[in-house]
């Protein structure tokens, strides 16, 4: 699968606030945008790939509101990482010669949108886990924060450091103009923010916002003749040990360990290759428990690793340089901003938050509660 | 003869009857939670009804923050029991915030859920 397939365009849509925007029109318009940045238009596409938490059938849907009569459909919801997780089968049927060109797209009006309690409600009534919901967990922000919980009981990680993850996403968000949140935040701002569920305050969760994004994916050898530079898929692995997080096996280690490790073992490439890591940052927790489980620093030494602005714009490791899910957009499900960030850096389009060079970029979703982890490595052209 | 009903109204039924009950595995001989129609660890559908020792260790714990005028903060923990199995549920009859991780808790019946209080 290495190289063989490649991401031609990216867009986003809706980013922020849509008030009067349906999700289905936000994911529209995202993919008129992907298709428009891959020089390609919707008749030149005979692959859908869309995930939604609320519309039904929602392949069936994006399909008929663009025109499309798809020869291949994928709708895989494992939360918020399926827009990353979407490459395997996207990459399988183009390899397969199933179909040529697959839009993969995403909308949300979660922020402005009506019904979201009364829609909270209904998912409640038809999957009512009676082994966590009677308990009231308020989440998603309790099953991380008992995560966030252990990790700090174990390795003696503090609320200064995860305080610090969400400080340099907002440094990020302060270089890109698309960024939602791009107000002044200190770590004295982010210990003293509203707490939630301990020890996680307002400022260690991602922001609720409207949004959509999509992109296109080709075969390699097509995506030359397109006008933007190619983000070629170079690995990509997928794992899960546990859906609710009274059943995650150890709260300090995800499945990125192992998603990770294949994705590094298809590209042939380790950490110290990647120029610039998209991580699922629903959470400050998450950022640190990614890059322990991924490999960029040992188990446990997390809180060290993000301190002194290391994961901030000037620091060692660029982190979440669109301003991430804490600071940037993050409507429900963030896995696609996760790819198109990571393309458009490899593009080199990614403005004043540019990363110099950047050549391998690592995107990595997180769907459920810490549940589904999903790993993919783009390159550019010469990384091939 | 099939079961009366599946294994999470028998739990709950239990639990609505006084009596907290847990699955272990006829086969490998460990304890399952939450109650399963086969076992997580080897596969068998031999799950039995125990009586678990109700005897705990508090494995995380967080406050969840709520306005005093909907009740104001209460505990969300994961227990891990003797038996070897994980369960989410609160520890009461102490503050929220001084629940504390590796804490010895025992299990009670409250209105139909199991909680627990320090040991």
């Amino acid at each position: 699968m290495r190289g063989s397939v490649a991401i031609a365009g990216v867009g986003l849509a809706g980013c922020g606030e849509a008030p009067g925007w349906t999700e289905m029109e936000i994911a529209a318009a995202a993919a008129k945008s992907a298709l428009d940045d891959a020089g390609l238009t919707a008749r030149d596409v005979d692959g859908i790939v869309i995930a939604s938490t609320n519309i039904f059938m929602s392949g069936l849907a994006l399909a008929e509101h663009l025109g499309i009569r798809p020869k291949f459909t994928e709708s895989t919801m494992v939360g918020g990482s399926s827009f990353v997780g979407h490459l395997i089968p996207a990459a399988l049927a183009l390899d397969a010669r199933l179909c040529d060109a697959i839009l993969v797209a995403y909308g949300s009006n979660q922020r402005t949108g009506t019904g979201r309690s009364e829609a909270g409600r209904h998912k409640m009534a038809l999957d009512p886990q009676p082994f966590e919901h009677p308990y009231k967990p308020f989440n998603p922000p309790t099953s991380y924060a008992l995560a966030a919980a252990r990790h700090m009981h174990q390795y003696g990680t503090t609320r200064t450091q995860l305080a610090e993850i969400a400080v340099a996403a907002r440094k990020w968000a302060q270089l890109n103009p698309e960024a939602f949140a791009r107000e002044p935040l200190t770590i004295e701002d982010v210990l003293a923010s509203r707490r939630v569920s301990d020890p996680l305050t307002v400022r260690d969760c991602c922001l609720v916002t409207d949004g959509g994004g999509a992109y296109v994916l080709t075969r390699a050898e097509r995506v030359q003749d397109l006008p933007k530079p190619p983000a070629y898929l170079l690995g990509v692995g997928a794992a899960h040990w546990h859906r609710q997080i009274s059943s995650m096996p150890d709260l300090t280690v995800t499945a990125a360990t192992e998603s990770g490790r294949r994705a590094f073992e298809m590209a042939g490439l380790g950490p110290q290759d990647v120029d610039v890591v998209e991580l699922y940052d629903a959470f400050t927790i998450n950022t640190l428990l990614f890059l322990e489980d991924l490999g960029f620093c040992r188990k446990g030494e997390g809180g060290g690793f993000v301190s002194g602005g290391r994961i901030a714009p000037g620091g060692a490791l660029p982190v979440n340089t669109n301003g991430g899910g804490l600071s940037c957009v993050h409507p429900g499900m963030y896995g696609i901003f996760l790819v198109i960030e990571a393309v458009r850096q490899l593009r080199g389009e990614a403005g004043a938050r540019q990363v110099r060079d950047a050549a391998v970029a690592l995107a990595h979703g997180n769907g459920g509660v810490l549940s589904s982890q999903i790993t993919a490595i783009l390159g550019t052209k010469d990384t091939l | 003869m099939s079961p009366p009903s599946g294994p999470e109204k028998h739990y709950l039924d239990a639990l609505a009857a006084g009596r907290f009950e847990m699955q272990k595995c006829a086969a490998c001989a460990r304890h399952v939670f939450y109650p399963r129609v086969v076992c997580p660890h080897c596969g068998s559908d031999r799950l039995e009804w125990v009586a678990p020792s109700g005897r705990g260790t508090v494995y995380s714990t967080t406050v969840v923050r709520r306005k005093p005028a909907d009740g104001g903060d209460y505990n969300v923990c994961l227990v891990d029991l003797a038996e070897g199995v994980r369960m989410m549920s609160r520890v009461v009859s102490i503050p929220p915030q001084e629940v504390r991780i590796g804490m010895a808790v025992k299990a009670r019946i409250a209105e139909g859920l199991v909680e627990f209080t320090p040991a």
